[in-house]
């Protein structure tokens, strides 16, 4: 194993890094689209309520392959030309999106509508009850499953190796074929994602432990 | 309390079994002699493409694997084990033909491989059954004619993953980029959406594709020289002589000619009269 760190370092260092900058642009996007779908969910209308249902059901039930292939080989065919990196990443942040979206709207329904009640006698707007009320709790008892979820993400990024996106698995096939060493190639590239992974898992519970503290 | 300690005497005891498992098997598989085996079962398991127009394709109406490594491989099966010999097919592909080969799920390789001095590290060659040559593959009116054309940073070389062109277009062109994709028909794909200029294999590979998407043509000629060789675990001399001594006969009988002509006769731009023996 320390072989291969020694001889394929570069690719491996690259590989490393073109994951991480995949995971943290989709996981940046996909919450903000998976909350503002979220969101859209609970509004008290049918249509904005249609229309996030579509988005989510559609994107949660496609393979992300599939969609990461649709980025990769029709759009360029007939619009615009997007590399593998872009074409794996938006794949993966409309992917994973549509899982948060469901997220966190668990979190917000879970909220007692006694309070939404409350705030709304109270004078305060539709989107203020949101933002100050709802949402602020509605994170807080989502958290560890929008943990699974960031994992979860992270470790889907692989999906990039099949558009050539030069992250880490797609180094890890190009090592194991060209050392000819499959598994230590693949035990090497299995530690980098642990080594992206556990931190994450760590301060997710970190997290999770924190607001549990300040009251609940 | 208890219920912990079972369950983690439980996963201890399940992963002792798997590594006994696979110690086991890497272990039997040296000592066994693969040949005598067959023999015994009259059936040989080769490794073959199933992605490759021309050397081994799926045929999706009646899901049978042709091309002219399938046809050779069931041509050797029967010199080395008689007329009941019968060959049966493992689809492989550039990157899972060696650790297959290893495992023991395949006897021998017959897909494409070039005869490389990295790879008779790992494997034993039979003499070479094919002479193919590295080329790459543009869209009709491209600006690229050759592979020194490609030898710029702008330009994108498509191959595939665990192919040796890949490794060798590197010498060629060490200045364009290059994306491996995990498949002859993905590599393609990729092609066909711009993500690349030109896709680089052997020539044979290559004029199947071009035969079935007429938009693209094979250019600038070959620039290397790739023999195909049927590749068997180390140890397995049995075996590879006996594929050796087959490939002879069947070159002798002219069916290696047949064989060529049947496949490469029609394929335009490629005289199959220079490879034939």
């Amino acid at each position: 194993m320390i072989n291969i760190f020694q001889n394929y370092g570069s690719q491996l260092w690259q590989g490393f890094w073109q994951t991480i900058i995949c995971s943290i642009i989709s996981l940046f996007f996909a919450l903000i689209i998976g909350s503002g779908f979220a969101i859209l969910e609970t509004v008290p209308n049918k249509w904005t309520h249609l229309i996030a249902r579509m988005y989510i059901e559609l994107f949660r039930n496609i393979p992300l392959l599939v969609i990461t292939m649709f980025f990769y080989v029709v759009i360029p065919m007939y619009f615009v030309k997007i590399s593998g990196f872009a074409a794996g990443t938006i794949g993966l942040t409309i992917y994973s999106s549509a899982f948060i979206a469901e997220t966190v709207r668990s979190g917000i329904q879970s909220v007692d509508v006694g309070q939404i009640e409350g705030a709304r006698a109270n004078g305060l707007t539709f989107w203020q009850t949101m933002v100050h009320i709802v949402l602020p709790q509605a994170f807080r008892y989502v958290l560890p499953p929008l943990g699974n979820q960031f994992i979860n993400l992270v470790k889907n990024s692989s999906v990039l190796a099949f558009v050539a996106g030069f992250d880490l698995m797609y180094q890890g096939n190009v090592i194991a074929s060209d050392s000819l060493q499959s598994m230590n190639a693949y035990l090497c590239v299995g530690l980098l994602y642990l080594v992206i992974t556990l931190p994450l898992s760590y301060y997710m519970r970190y997290l999770e432990r924190r607001t549990l503290k300040g009251g609940a | 309390m208890k219920v912990k300690q079972w369950r983690f005497g439980l996963l201890t005891t399940l992963l002792m079994l798997i590594m006994v498992v696979s110690g086991c098997g890497s272990r039997s598989l040296a000592t066994k002699n693969i040949l005598k085996e067959d023999q015994k079962t009259q059936a040989i398991t080769w490794g073959v493409k199933a992605d490759t127009r021309l050397f081994g394709l799926m045929d999706v109406k009646d899901n049978q694997i042709k091309g002219f490594e399938i046809d050779l491989a069931k041509a050797l099966t029967k010199e080395m084990l008689g007329k009941n010999g019968q060959a049966k097919f493992i689809q492989v592909n550039s990157q899972t033909r060696m650790p297959l080969l290893k495992n023991g799920n395949i006897d021998a390789i017959i897909a494409t491989m070039t005869i490389t001095p990295e790879r008779e590290k790992q494997v034993d060659f039979s003499r070479s059954y094919f002479d193919a040559g590295q080329a790459i593959l543009v869209k009709n009116g491209s600006p690229i004619k050759n592979v020194a054309d490609l030898n710029q940073k702008k330009a994108t070389v498509l191959g595939v993953v665990g192919s040796n062109s890949v490794q060798t277009i590197k010498k060629f062109a060490p200045k364009a980029k290059l994306m491996q994709l995990s498949d002859y028909s993905q590599a393609l794909t990729a092609l066909k959406s711009g993500q690349g200029d030109a896709l680089t294999t052997d020539n044979g590979i290559l004029y199947g594709m071009a035969a079935e998407n007429p938009g693209y043509s094979v250019v600038g000629g070959t620039f290397t020289k790739e023999p195909y060789g049927v590749a068997v675990n180390k140890n397995q001399t049995d075996f590879r002589n006996a594929v050796n001594v087959a490939l002879t006969k069947i070159e002798k009988s002219g069916d290696y000619n047949r064989l060529l002509k049947k496949w490469f006769g029609h394929v335009k731009g490629f005289n199959y009269k220079e490879v034939q023996r």
